[in-house]
């Protein structure tokens, strides 16, 4: 049925068995929908945000997604600034998941804010004093950035590349895709840095408080630091659950394991600075500010140290030290823990930075604030994963993404001529 | 966002915070306005070039 649209040479389910799975995911995507639709009429008490939860869940996810999304930025800078030659093999797919990432950023800052309409007040009646300023615009034009290096993939497609203006302009953007990209990497550099940034300047808030540099406190270095270590991840792991899916190999192991040795340098030298920020944090900062460590991680029933350790260690340490290991990084149970364990991570990475901030007791007549998210909170969190499944799934089927596809599903018979 | 808007003030933070703003944005326009006019012009040569 769209046969004529699909990628030379490709092989895809039927037409039928794909809708009936768009269907099946579109309904997750419609109760989203619907959460979100009640938020927009009914406004954020449709959410179990309060005076002790400005930020809550929707942010854990918008700072998550974002941070997962950072693989787009860091192989682009890979690919096109430091010439990776290897890694045009996954871009393509990268731009996608960082196009998913940050348009799902946007949609829940969207709901986040309550009147969406007044969204553009952020860029008219700017507060120049803001990190958050600062990160609405970075934001914004990194999108149009990941927006712009998806384009020439769509115009790739069989039948619009028969346009002669698409084919040229697909061309001619291939042709400067260096000049977006290092635009993109400078506003990743400031928005993910600026997100951290944003917790670190808190100084009324000493389980987040950081000293740092001139206006910079260290977590904004940390946060721009940890996205490049862990973004590549993310983009390995939904290569690898795509290939679980299509049953077919999509990218040589080659490319896979060269992107999983930069990303494990990168959380491997990543910990070893966070642990030195953590350590004197608790050792110096916390306690300069009237707090001992375990004011932090003790009397509640959530918090305990074991955040701690499963954020740095188990899945910190562990991860990078399984991918900058040749052996168990060219392992695939090995490499697929480790990239699970990164993911998880740097997810957990953001959730403290975010959560367990608002729940740790500042005032002496404070206690631990708990927050269980509503379901409208849950379903428009959900919305987007549902909403990458969908375009994924869009862009499989009708765009070259993955160059190395047809040479490594070729029928033996074909291989053997 | 624009030096006309009542609140713009001319101090180090407007003219970073949106000097660096209207740079990106200014990048973006160039480089996407050079893509579409060289295609525009390439397709009227149709010069038939498919190295991508």
């Amino acid at each position: 049925m769209d046969a004529a649209l699909i990628p030379e040479g490709a092989k895809r389910c039927s037409f039928p068995k794909f809708m009936l799975g768009i269907a099946i995911v579109g309904a997750v995507l419609l109760w989203g929908v619907y959460a979100m639709l009640l938020c927009w009429f009914k406004g954020l008490n449709q959410t179990n945000m309060n005076d002790y939860y400005g930020f809550a869940l929707w942010i854990w996810a918008d700072l998550a997604v974002i941070a997962v999304g950072g693989g787009a930025f860091f192989t682009g800078l890979l690919k096109y600034i430091f010439k990776i030659d290897e890694l045009k093999n996954i871009i393509n797919f990268a731009v996608i998941i960082g196009f998913i990432c940050y348009s799902s950023a946007l949609l829940i800052l969207a709901i986040d804010i309550g009147q969406p309409l007044r969204g553009w007040f952020i860029f008219w009646h700017a507060n120049v004093h803001s990190m958050l300023t600062e990160v609405a615009f970075c934001l914004s034009c990194y999108f149009a950035v990941l927006t712009i290096e998806f384009i020439p993939n769509i115009l790739e497609n069989r039948q619009l590349n028969k346009v002669p203006f698409f084919h040229h302009l697909a061309h001619n953007m291939h042709g400067v895709m260096a000049i977006f990209a290092a635009t993109g990497a400078f506003l990743s550099f400031f928005h993910q840095g600026s997100l951290g940034g944003v917790a670190g300047v808190m100084y009324g808030r000493p389980f987040a408080f950081r000293e740092g540099l001139l206006i910079w406190p260290w977590s904004f270095f940390l946060f721009t630091w940890s996205a490049a270590a862990f973004g590549p991840c993310f983009t390995l792991l939904v290569t690898r659950i795509t290939e679980t899916v299509t049953g077919k190999k999509l990218v040589k192991d080659n490319v896979v394991h060269l992107l999983a040795k930069i990303s494990g340098w990168m959380i491997f030298t990543y910990m070893i600075a966070k642990i030195i920020d953590t350590w004197y944090w608790a050792y110096y900062t916390a306690p300069g500010l009237g707090f001992e460590l375990s004011h932090f991680y003790t009397s509640n029933g959530f918090y305990g140290y074991w955040i701690l350790v499963a954020e740095v260690i188990v899945c910190g340490v562990i991860p990078g030290l399984l991918l900058i290991n040749k052996s168990t990084r060219e392992n695939p149970t090995f490499r697929l823990i480790a990239i699970v364990l990164a993911v998880i991570g740097v997810c957990i990475n953001r959730w403290v930075m975010v959560l367990q901030i608002m729940a740790v007791p500042v005032m002496p007549f404070d206690t631990w604030a708990l927050y269980i998210p509503s379901w409208q909170e849950v379903a428009t969190t959900i919305l987007p994963v549902a909403y990458g499944i969908i375009l994924i799934a869009v862009a499989y089927r009708y765009l070259p993404v993955f160059p190395q596809e047809l040479e490594l599903n070729r029928l033996p018979e074909a291989r053997e001529s | 966002m624009f030096p006309f808007i009542f609140e713009w003030v001319w101090d180090i933070g407007h003219m970073l915070f949106f000097g660096g703003f209207w740079y990106a944005i200014g990048i973006l326009g160039a480089g996407m306005t050079y893509c579409i006019v060289k295609s525009a012009i390439d397709t009227m040569n149709d010069t038939g070039d498919n190295h991508h």
